[in-house]
């Protein structure tokens, strides 16, 4: 069980901003962080991993206190056994990928993790590669193995997998989720994808101007109104050209473009730019298989 | 040609460079990550040697290693050094007078550094030593080697400082830039010359090397 209950000023360029929240995570547990740039994800990552330092609050990890302001204590970061993966990787370029991960053990630790990992997250052919030639998301493997090696109780991501493309997106999911289960981990991931969290999440948490304004399933919170045989998307409004008598509004949902005719008083209120769900209660679906 | 001022700078600069790299890398560490307030001094003062006219330098070194002089005495009494006409006097006035050529490149190599490599070490358990030593010191290499270079040919250059604390003494404090001036006074200037084509070329060498290291020349021949 990992309490956290965390207040911090902080002075962004949008102008100050409290952070201010007070969550539980159970034992393996997904959690996910969701919200706009500057809603506070980061830096409740990095108050938790001791690398910033919050006004006050406490921290309390499986029954151990990483932080309290009233009983002042603050472990240093060396001391939380957690796991931190950066969004830019942050693997070091003067080690190679398995000196990356054998740099991670501590004194007298059974070297065995390492090659485990590295047979887990499928590294084999990269062991002896430099950082600096490997591409995004073999960078982002490496990151995630390396964290593990000290087998930490909580893992930390930091929106890991926004500078990937789509496929490599999708085998990275697998392989967090494959070592979030194997090693029993206790987990927080920072995602701005719908359909990511759906997929990983067993909890969500959405934070606005560093307060939580939703937390619960991932289902329920983003597909509360749908229903049997009803579909819904959500989208961003690319045009809109007006007609005679009605209204031509075309949506990008995801990568596709959905064109949509609607009547020019609720054309009105629309603007270009602006998100927006379109629902549909009863429809025939015609469902074809891609390969 | 008497070879001993070429001797005894190369010595001066070889001892003033270990030193230097010793107590620059936990200065510039401090300068790259302090939030202390006090920070715009220490720089003022690290980089005051690039603007000051090394007579200055000099004189006050003079003033205050004299052991006519309080902390002179001092010294003297408690340390047996005598710091005004000596070697050891050359060594503390080019570690003085090098300072923001080996801490200049080294600060700018940790403020270059991605902050997360820092923390992700420290997440991994790691200690600041370790984390310095293992990680942020071997991604700065470039840096280090600039640092050293640089205070190394800097020290081979002193001439003001020198004249003002260690005079022109053979064997002791006559350093080659001294004797070049020494020998044009007594219009030797075969020896001048001589003295010059020395420091010139081995100078010259020794950036060079730097720079083919640091632009990856000697990588690509490979």
């Amino acid at each position: 069980m990992i309490d956290i209950s965390i207040n911090k000023k902080l002075r962004s360029n949008s102008g100050n901003m409290n952070l201010d929240v007070d969550f539980d995570i159970s034992n393996g547990e997904l959690l996910t962080l969701y919200g706009k740039s500057g809603a506070g994800k980061t830096t409740i990552l990095k108050i938790i991993a001791g690398l910033l330092k919050p006004d006050g609050g406490r921290i309390v990890v499986n029954g151990k206190t990483w932080f309290d302001d009233k009983k002042r204590i603050d472990l240093p970061t060396q001391k939380r056994n957690l796991g931190f993966v950066f969004q830019e990787y942050s693997l070091f370029p003067n080690m190679s990928v398995k000196e990356n991960l054998t740099f991670a053990l501590t004194k007298g630790q059974d070297k065995k993790i390492v090659s485990d990992l590295i047979e887990i997250i499928d590294l084999g052919d990269l062991q002896n590669r430099n950082p600096n030639t490997l591409s995004g998301g073999q960078k982002q493997r490496v990151s995630l193995a390396r964290t593990l090696v000290q087998r930490p109780e909580l893992l930390l991501l930091d929106e890991p997998l926004s500078a990937l493309d789509d496929e490599m997106r999708i085998r990275l999911q697998q392989y967090i989720l494959r070592v979030h289960h194997e090693f029993n981990l206790t987990t927080i991931l920072i995602s701005h994808d719908v359909s990511e969290i759906i997929k990983m999440a067993d909890c969500l948490m959405e934070l606005d101007h560093g307060k939580i304004v939703n937390m619960g399933k991932p289902k329920e919170l983003f597909i509360q109104s749908a229903k049997n045989d009803g579909i819904e998307f959500s989208g961003e409004i690319i045009s809109i050209e007006t007609r005679n008598s009605d209204a031509k509004v075309t949506v990008l949902i995801g990568r596709d473009l959905m064109h949509i005719t609607i009547d020019l008083e609720l054309a009105s209120k629309l603007m270009l730019g602006e998100k927006i769900i379109i629902s549909s209660e009863r429809f025939d679906p015609v469902i074809k298989k891609i390969n | 040609m008497d070879w001993n001022p070429l001797i005894l700078t190369f010595k001066l600069a070889f001892i003033t460079t270990v030193l230097l790299f010793i107590i620059s890398i936990p200065l510039a560490y401090w300068m790259a990550y302090t939030k202390s307030k006090i920070k715009p001094v220490m720089e003022t003062l690290v980089s005051m040697p690039l603007v000051l006219p090394p007579t200055v330098l000099g004189f006050y070194l003079l003033i205050a290693f004299s052991p006519s002089n309080a902390f002179g005495s001092w010294l003297d009494a408690w340390l047996g050094l005598k710091l005004v006409f000596s070697f050891e006097g050359l060594v503390i006035a080019s570690i003085l007078y090098s300072l923001p050529f080996m801490v200049h490149p080294i600060q700018s190599g940790f403020t270059h550094l991605s902050p997360t490599l820092k923390e992700a070490s420290y997440v991994l358990g790691k200690s600041k030593f370790k984390t310095l030593n293992k990680v942020l010191l071997p991604n700065i290499k470039p840096s280090l080697l600039t640092g050293i270079v640089l205070s190394f040919a800097h020290t081979v250059g002193e001439f003001g400082v020198i004249l003002m604390i260690g005079g022109n003494i053979p064997g002791k404090t006559k350093v080659a830039s001294i004797a070049i001036y020494d020998e044009v006074e007594s219009l030797n200037y075969t020896v001048a010359n001589n003295y010059s084509m020395i420091l010139f070329a081995i100078t010259f060498f020794i950036l060079l090397i730097v720079y083919l290291l640091n632009g990856g020349y000697l990588k690509k021949i490979k």
